[in-house]
């Protein structure tokens, strides 16, 4: 058996850093089944609790390596409605790989590419079935917010015949995973595919719809026997640092908005501009100031990461730290922004920087980094990105009565119920845990569903 | 979809339009605006609210002409379908009884704060409208001011003096002041520095005062930052924490560099339209 992983082929970085088009391509179906065939079988299957939704990862791998995909696909969709997504963007080495036997022995199993695997080939192959719904229902459910989590949530209950309505803020639908996630990593393709399968479900997508703004909660429980609030954790968290303000100077929500829902690489074709950039610095490096830093250099810019602590403690995915680091990411580690400095017009033109140290780590946490006193010095930028996080957007809370949250603004629910202080309201993914990952999101949206039916039961 | 249901021309630079939106134009209140977003390449167009009528579940806005997309906004007549149209986004303008209120609109100002002017009427206070225009060619909504009963006193003024009094509606604004006008509140929409003119007047006379700021937006669901302005020391969002703020409190020097910000980008965009439509905007 070999110890080692087949290898996913992946596009050049010379060849890809001039285009949004994906990195890895993924497996073909014989190198998938090679790949398959070396786990282990293991009968605890550690591999299973790694996985925050439990998908039967042995049974799917060995389907795969029976060369029966539909039966994988099956298995995979029994718990996750959107593999071709989760097999992409999950930190698997951090959940259902960290874990893996193989991991000792050589590497994991590429759990992650496999999933995606049998997502792609289905798709491109034409081998799914229909949804099958239950006999419809009396009762209507509202979603709001069409992330994973919501769409997760949706899937179930309009699959179990429930009448589903969904409310989404933007002109299109998939949040982050939309206008976040750049296509390099998540074509809009897979995702519109995804969303199909929703309207097959009979789901009413209503886009432009921003509850708390221009539709009130009051009014939705009029209409709906219960709502799931799924809208994401999507404010943006700037530093409160001086110059923060000045032009060329983006939150990280921005500056990738901008290039993938809006198409500003594109632009003039489309309207929505971005500023010409020779040299950007993201702060953070998070997936977030991955996905900014890479797509800068795809705007044809020096991308520079500048963060506080080393490499090794960031919480980006390893894949993603490896591409940047492929494609000519500089990585400034140990390094923190103390302001921004302007030119006369405005524009940022220089960071300055402190230098740092880390210091011991606290029980199980990562080390906290230490500013170094008069180390400051200054790096010229043109343009700054923030990637410091995002906290939920308050235009949903501050507008819905009796739904209590947190001093920061994540929704406070009822571990068991999955129900928030207002009855009848459900809530889950980022709105609740604050920044999380696309299958925690999911994993709520399910959990929420089945919550759901039980309450409308 | 939202069909064009009409669109007048009010002079060279700016087209009233009317479009279907029964959902905004039920809930739409002074002082809000709408989003709109042409087709599936076009950017996200923040304007503002100027009327509606809910029997025919329509919307109406002013635009002025400045760049690519107003421009080819101008080429959609009656009829069209506009993609999106979206709203009411911001908070609605505060609309209580203040005693007496002057509601300044510079240029396609005016027709923004029109509607704020009539809800202030109608909340019992005496208003004063003074709207001014660079020229007598671009002088809007004057016969509908005078009609409607919104204004006690209607000041209009050009930059050049070819219809109504000659000089800026902040001259106007400091002449009634000097006159010893006793004003409760000032009201002020229009070009960023008029607006800033005006908060330095009024500063001076400690007249409270209401801007809406027109910073350069992209989603308008707050979730990107894109619009964010310095007032009273915090960083506000003007699409859902505006876009009304006290004109006291603006950071308007910052506030004024930032909507520059996409100036060399916007000039491309203008360059190439133009070329692909001769003829069209010039
Ligand atoms: C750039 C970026 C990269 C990431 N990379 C990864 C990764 O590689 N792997 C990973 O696992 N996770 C990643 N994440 C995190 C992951 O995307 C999120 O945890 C996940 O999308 C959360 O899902 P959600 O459904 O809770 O919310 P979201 O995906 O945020 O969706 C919320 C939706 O609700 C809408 N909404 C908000 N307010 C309202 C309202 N009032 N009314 C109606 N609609 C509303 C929003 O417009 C949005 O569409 C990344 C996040 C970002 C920003
Ligand atoms: C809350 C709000 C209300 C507004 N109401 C009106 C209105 O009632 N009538 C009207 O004519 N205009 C209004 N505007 C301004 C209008 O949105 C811009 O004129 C329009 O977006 C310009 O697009 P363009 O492509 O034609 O011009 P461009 O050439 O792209 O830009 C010209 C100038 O318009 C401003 N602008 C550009 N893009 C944006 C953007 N995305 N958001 C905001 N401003 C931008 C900038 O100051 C820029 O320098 C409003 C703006 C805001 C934020
Ligand atoms: S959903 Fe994510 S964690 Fe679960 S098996 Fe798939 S890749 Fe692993
Ligand atoms: S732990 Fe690894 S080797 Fe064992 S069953 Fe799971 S995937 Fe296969
Ligand atoms: S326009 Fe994005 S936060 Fe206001």
């Amino acid at each position: 058996m070999n110890p080692k992983r087949v290898k996913v082929p992946e596009r050049s970085p010379e060849e890809r850093i001039d285009d949004f088009g994906e990195v890895p391509l993924g497996y073909s179906p014989d190198q998938a089944v090679e790949e398959a065939k070396r786990c282990l079988q293991c009968k605890k299957s550690p591999c299973i609790s790694g996985c925050p939704v439990d998908i039967d990862i042995p049974k799917f791998v060995n389907e795969i390596a029976e060369r029966d995909f539909k039966d994988a696909l099956e298995t995979l969709k029994e718990v996750n409605c959107i593999p071709a997504i989760t097999g992409r963007v999950c930190p698997q080495e951090e959940q259902c790989e960290a874990v893996c036997v193989m991991d000792k022995a050589g590497d994991p199993i590429n759990i992650g590419k496999l999933e995606r695997f049998v997502a792609d080939y289905a798709r491109e192959n034409d081998l799914e079935e229909p949804p099958e719904v239950e006999e419809v229902k009396e009762e209507k459910v509202a979603i709001i917010g069409s992330g994973p989590s919501g769409v997760t949530c949706a899937a179930m209950l309009a699959q179990d015949g429930y009448q589903v309505t969904m409310f989404e803020a933007l002109h299109e639908p998939g949040g982050v995973l939309k206008y976040g996630i750049p296509e390099f990593r998540l074509p809009n393709e897979i995702i519109d595919h995804e969303l199909e399968y929703l309207e097959q479900l009979g789901v009413d997508m209503k886009m432009n719809r921003i509850v708390g703004q221009n539709v009130d909660l009051d009014e939705l429980e009029e209409k709906f026997d219960a709502i799931y609030v799924a809208t994401g954790a999507g404010a943006p968290r700037f530093l409160g640092l001086e110059g923060e303000d000045l032009k060329g100077v983006y939150s990280a929500n921005e500056f990738l908005t901008r290039i993938n829902l809006m198409k500003a690489y594109k632009f003039p074709e489309y309207d929505t501009p971005i500023t010409h950039m020779k040299k950007v610095g993201v702060i953070g490096a998070g997936n977030v100031a991955m996905d900014a830093a890479r797509s800068a250099l795809r705007m044809g810019a020096e991308s520079h990461i500048v963060y506080r602590r080393t490499t090794e403690w960031s919480p980006a995915r390893n894949e993603e730290i490896e591409h940047a680091k492929e494609e000519g990411v500089t990585f400034d580690t140990l390094c923190n922004p103390k302001r921004f400095i302007g030119d006369e017009e405005g524009w940022v033109k220089e960071m300055e920087i402190y230098e740092c140290e880390l210091e011991e780590p606290e029980e199980d946490g990562r080390p906290s980094p230490k500013v170094l006193e008069d180390t400051e010095h200054k790096k010229e930028f043109d343009t700054v990105v923030i990637a410091v996080g995002q906290t939920p957007n308050k235009v949903f809370y501050e507008n819905a009565e009796g739904v209590d949250v947190k001093h920061w603004g994540g929704i406070i629910i009822d571990e068991e119920t999955r129900m928030s202080t207002r009855e009848g309201v459900f809530a889950g993914g980022d709105a609740v845990s604050g920044a999380a990952t696309v299958i925690l999101a999911m994993g709520d949206g399910r959990k929420a569903a089945l919550n759901i039916m039980e309450y409308l039961a | 979809m939202h069909e064009i249901v009409e669109k007048e021309k009010l002079n060279e630079e700016m087209t009233s339009l009317e479009v279907e939106a029964p959902l905004v134009a039920e809930k739409i209140k002074p002082g809000q605006f709408i989003v709109i977003r042409m087709h599936e390449k076009g950017e996200r167009i923040p304007l503002t609210f100027y009327k509606k009528d809910m029997k025919k579940g329509t919307v109406t806005m002013i635009y002025q002409k400045i760049g690519k997309s107003t421009c080819q906004l101008d080429t959609y007549e009656e009829g069209d379908q506009l993609q999106d149209v979206v709203g009411p986004m911001g908070k609605p303008a505060e609309i209580k009884k203040y005693g007496t209120v002057v509601c300044i609109g510079g240029g396609v100002g005016t027709p923004e704060v029109f509607p704020v002017a009539k809800a202030l009427e109608e909340a019992g206070n005496e208003v004063i409208i003074i709207s001014g225009f660079r020229n007598k060619d671009l002088v809007i909504c004057d016969s509908e001011i005078e009609e409607s009963t919104c204004a006690d006193s209607f000041y209009l003024c050009t930059d050049d003096g070819s219809c109504g009094r000659e000089g800026f509606t902040s001259d106007l604004l400091e002449e009634l002041i000097e006159e010893g006008k006793n004003i409760d509140l000032v009201h002020a929409v229009g070009p960023p520095i008029m607006m800033k003119v005006i908060a330095d007047i009024t500063e001076r006379h400690d007249i409270p005062t209401k801007v809406s700021l027109n910073s350069i937006m992209l989603d308008a669901t707050g979730m990107c930052g894109s619009c964010r302005v310095e007032v009273g020391g915090e960083m506000k969002l003007a699409c859902v924490d505006g876009p009304e703020f006290d004109a006291h409190e603006v950071n308007f020097e910052e506030f004024m560099q930032r909507i520059t910000m996409f100036e060399k980008q916007e000039e491309k965009a203008m360059k190439r339209w133009k070329e692909e439509h001769e003829g069209c905007c010039e």
